[in-house]
């Protein structure tokens, strides 16, 4: 065995802080999308690695979509205290109470965040915005690069990316252009949940499972709330419950799982034989270009 | 209870020409590895319907994009990642339609192994020279034949043979010292994950097989080390008021508390007095690894120095010469005045000249083509406003390369390898 080799984990850990690293270097304002979901806090745990002993460079933003687990907000909160971050909150309910955005009726609210966040972005004139995105989510993820430019409308062409060549990132771009950055780019789902069991990262605790009470609508469990659920022909009914991923309550499914400590997690999401995204995802289903389109008009 | 297992990651590319069956090999790797999970299957199922075939078609796994689905084609890299118990992968997917050479490029950059595809009844053609060209030209560590369509061939043994010896040969002389040829069928999934039951006579590995046991580890203490700073961390707090680290990744060789280095392209010298690896101190670290070294000295450091042993630093040079490849429509023209990046250091350089374009189907040299265009591999030469500290790229991969950028809109323009010795090997 060659002694020196590294173990995935570390060529992954080592690839992401490089890419912090790069940020940090080369922009002006660089900000991390923080939404309190696993991804987001691991990319955190890693910027937290790269900079040390000084405190991380960059402040967060929250795409607030206004229907959030409160068990989420708490978590932020805590973190953002913790390690002395500043952030920036991006709300989709106040867009939509002063009128710049109109609740869809479907009630999802995933899709109404493009628009508060390209707000965000201009207004604190954000160059380089990193996202949690990882390429094996989903197959318009598949293709996009580490170092992702975007249009002075946030705007994702697919076809005008630049190529990634070695380790050599390029993040040229003109006033009101900016670029995504994906550190997790190539972490998988279960690398992710290796990582945070290596690294003994804390997360919100509705990952692991835990009774809750929950409704079924289009083959998913979701927990009701002020955002709209349940309708009047829908049952609630408390079960033994975990999330996958962690984003608006409204599309955000639950899946049953008794996995309440990180090494079950980490047993039961070998053996799925769904994807993240496929088994708690609404948002995703919409059509079969959903993600891809969202991320043309300026989603991460 | 299960716990964390720590494999090693696996960093490949494939090429082929689109009817060599390159996405069903791909397909037929994901699926039959279990990476293909019921939703996605059945997404396909469903796109297959909806285009009126039976069969799910494993070749809608990897066309994520709507032009992609509407078109038939495949734009750009895709990264596609899979696992097995013994190890982690991540595929570049590159298309094999007419941008081949800088989606090849591209992919290999930063592959650890190449898989070429050969159809079984055509043999070595054009496009495998340029793959096989290609995969050397970019020092592509280990490559791997693929002789697909074996149930079209009979399943017969001289079929391979004489396709593996011809490869094998030209590789070869482009200074590949090993290839390993498989006989599959991609379609019919013979030795792609499973042996095959029609192929006794083939008594080596499945490509799953030898992708899973390939040892693609560097040997960091056969390298000089080579340390380019990415970032100066000051963090002025109480508790670590005279704390200056140096951030980077370790981009070749080790670095050992107690090194004499030298700072290019300044020359100053001093010792390495701590390694800090992500929040431990270490006594030595190597390349990939991400770390902030500490020197003795208070030298002035920053962006785009490089840390380097002093008995094995470079020479900084205003002068390179380079091969490359062009991957931007806007052609590459004498004159240009261009930004070069390199490791963690962006200067302004100006194409002195562009002294041959290659072919790579035959490896001949057109002298002075004037400008490059996209896909056109070449020579030139460059001076840059201020000296680099370059490494022949057949000594580095990573301190070797560089990109040129256009100063006016940010373009990725060319992909380069420095060193005249590499450009003259390749052709002899």
């Amino acid at each position: 065995m060659n002694p020196y080799a590294l173990s995935h984990l570390d060529a992954l850990e080592s690839e992401a802080v490089h890419v912090f690293r790069e940020v940090a270097g080369e922009f002006e304002r660089p900000v991390i999308l923080f939404s309190g979901g696993k991804d987001s806090i691991v990319m955190l745990h890693l910027a937290l690695k790269a900079f040390a002993p000084a405190t991380v460079p960059f402040s967060l933003l929250h795409v607030d979509t206004g229907h959030n687990f409160p068990e989420v907000l708490a978590y932020r909160d805590r973190v953002v205290a913790e390690h002395g971050l500043r952030l920036e909150v991006a709300s989709v309910q106040e867009f939509i109470d002063d009128g710049r955005l109109r609740e869809r009726p479907d009630g999802t609210r995933n899709p109404l965040q493009t628009l508060p966040l390209l707000d965000a972005i201009e207004r604190h004139r954000f160059d380089a915005v990193f996202g949690g995105g990882r390429r094996d989510e989903e197959k318009a993820r598949a293709k996009e690069r580490v170092f992702s430019l975007r249009d002075e409308f946030g705007g994702w062409d697919p076809r005008r990316q630049r190529p990634e060549l070695w380790q050599l990132y390029n993040g040229r771009h003109a006033p009101g252009e900016h670029v995504r950055v994906f550190p997790l780019s190539n972490f998988t789902e279960l690398d992710v949940w290796q990582y945070i069991a290596r690294e003994k990262i804390e997360l919100p605790s509705i990952y692991y499972a835990h009774e809750r009470e929950v409704f079924a609508r289009a083959g998913m469990w979701l927990a009701p709330g002020e955002w709209g659920g349940p309708r009047e022909d829908e049952r609630v009914e408390r079960r033994l419950v975990r999330y996958r991923t962690v984003g608006d309550m409204s599309c955000t499914g639950a899946v049953d799982s008794d996995a309440a400590t990180v090494e079950a997690v980490i047993a039961e999401i070998t053996a799925s034989r769904l994807t993240e995204r496929g088994a708690t995802r609404a948002d995703d289903k919409l059509s079969e270009a959903a993600m891809e389109d969202r991320k043309r008009e300026g989603y991460f | 209870m299960t716990t964390v297992t720590e494999t090693s990651l696996l960093r490949f590319a494939t090429a082929g020409s689109v009817d060599d069956g390159k996405s069903t090999l791909v397909g037929r790797l994901l699926h039959d590895s279990k990476s293909v999970l019921a939703d996605q299957l059945e997404a396909v199922a469903h796109a297959s319907r909806n285009r009126g075939q039976e069969a799910p078609d494993l070749a809608l796994l990897t066309d994520g994009l709507r032009a992609e689905r509407e078109q038939g084609i495949t734009i750009d890299v895709a990264y596609r990642y899979f696992a097995t118990p013994r190890r982690r992968f991540i595929l570049a997917d590159t298309p094999g339609h007419v941008q081949y050479t800088r989606n090849m490029v591209t992919g290999a950059s930063t592959a650890q192994l190449a898989i070429v595809l050969v159809d079984a009844r055509n043999g070595v053609v054009e496009q495998t020279r340029r793959h096989a060209a290609v995969a050397a030209l970019l020092r592509v560590p280990h490559l791997v034949l693929a002789v697909n369509k074996m149930d079209l061939a009979g399943y017969a043994e001289p079929a391979f043979a004489a396709i593996a010896d011809e490869f094998t040969a030209y590789a070869a002389s482009l200074g590949i010292p090993e290839v390993t040829a498989i006989p599959i069928s991609a379609l019919a999934g013979d030795n792609v994950v499973e042996a095959s039951a029609h192929m006794d006579w083939y008594a080596g590995p499945t490509v799953l097989e030898h992708l899973e046991g390939v040892e693609v580890a560097a040997a960091p203490d056969a390298e000089a080390a080579r340390f380019p700073v990415q970032y100066v961390i000051r963090p002025q707090t109480p508790a670590h008021r005279d704390y200056r680290g140096y951030a980077g990744q370790i981009a070749s060789g080790i670095l050992a508390v107690g090194d004499e280095v030298t700072v290019l392209p300044s020359g100053r010298t001093s010792t390495i007095v701590g390694i800090d690896a992500l929040g431990e101190a270490v006594e030595e670290a190597w390349a990939p690894q991400s770390v902030t070294v500490r020197l003795a000295d208070d030298l002035d450091i920053s962006r785009g120095d490089l840390i380097a042993p002093i008995r094995t630093a470079p020479v900084p040079t205003q002068d390179v010469t380079a091969t490359v490849c062009h991957v931007a429509d806007k052609p590459l023209r004498v004159g240009d005045r261009v930004l070069l990046k390199h490791t963690t250091r962006t200067v302004k350089a100006i194409v002195k000249d562009i002294p041959s374009r290659l072919t790579l189907d035959d490896l001949s040299h057109h002298p002075d083509p004037g400008e490059l265009t996209a896909n056109d591999i070449g020579e030139v030469t460059l001076r840059t406003a201020e000296p680099l500290a370059l490494d022949p790229y057949s000594h580095s991969r990573r301190t070797g390369s560089f990109l040129l950028i256009d100063p006016t809109d940010g373009t990725t323009l060319t992909a380069g390898m420095a060193g005249t010795a590499f450009a003259a090997s390749l052709t002899r």
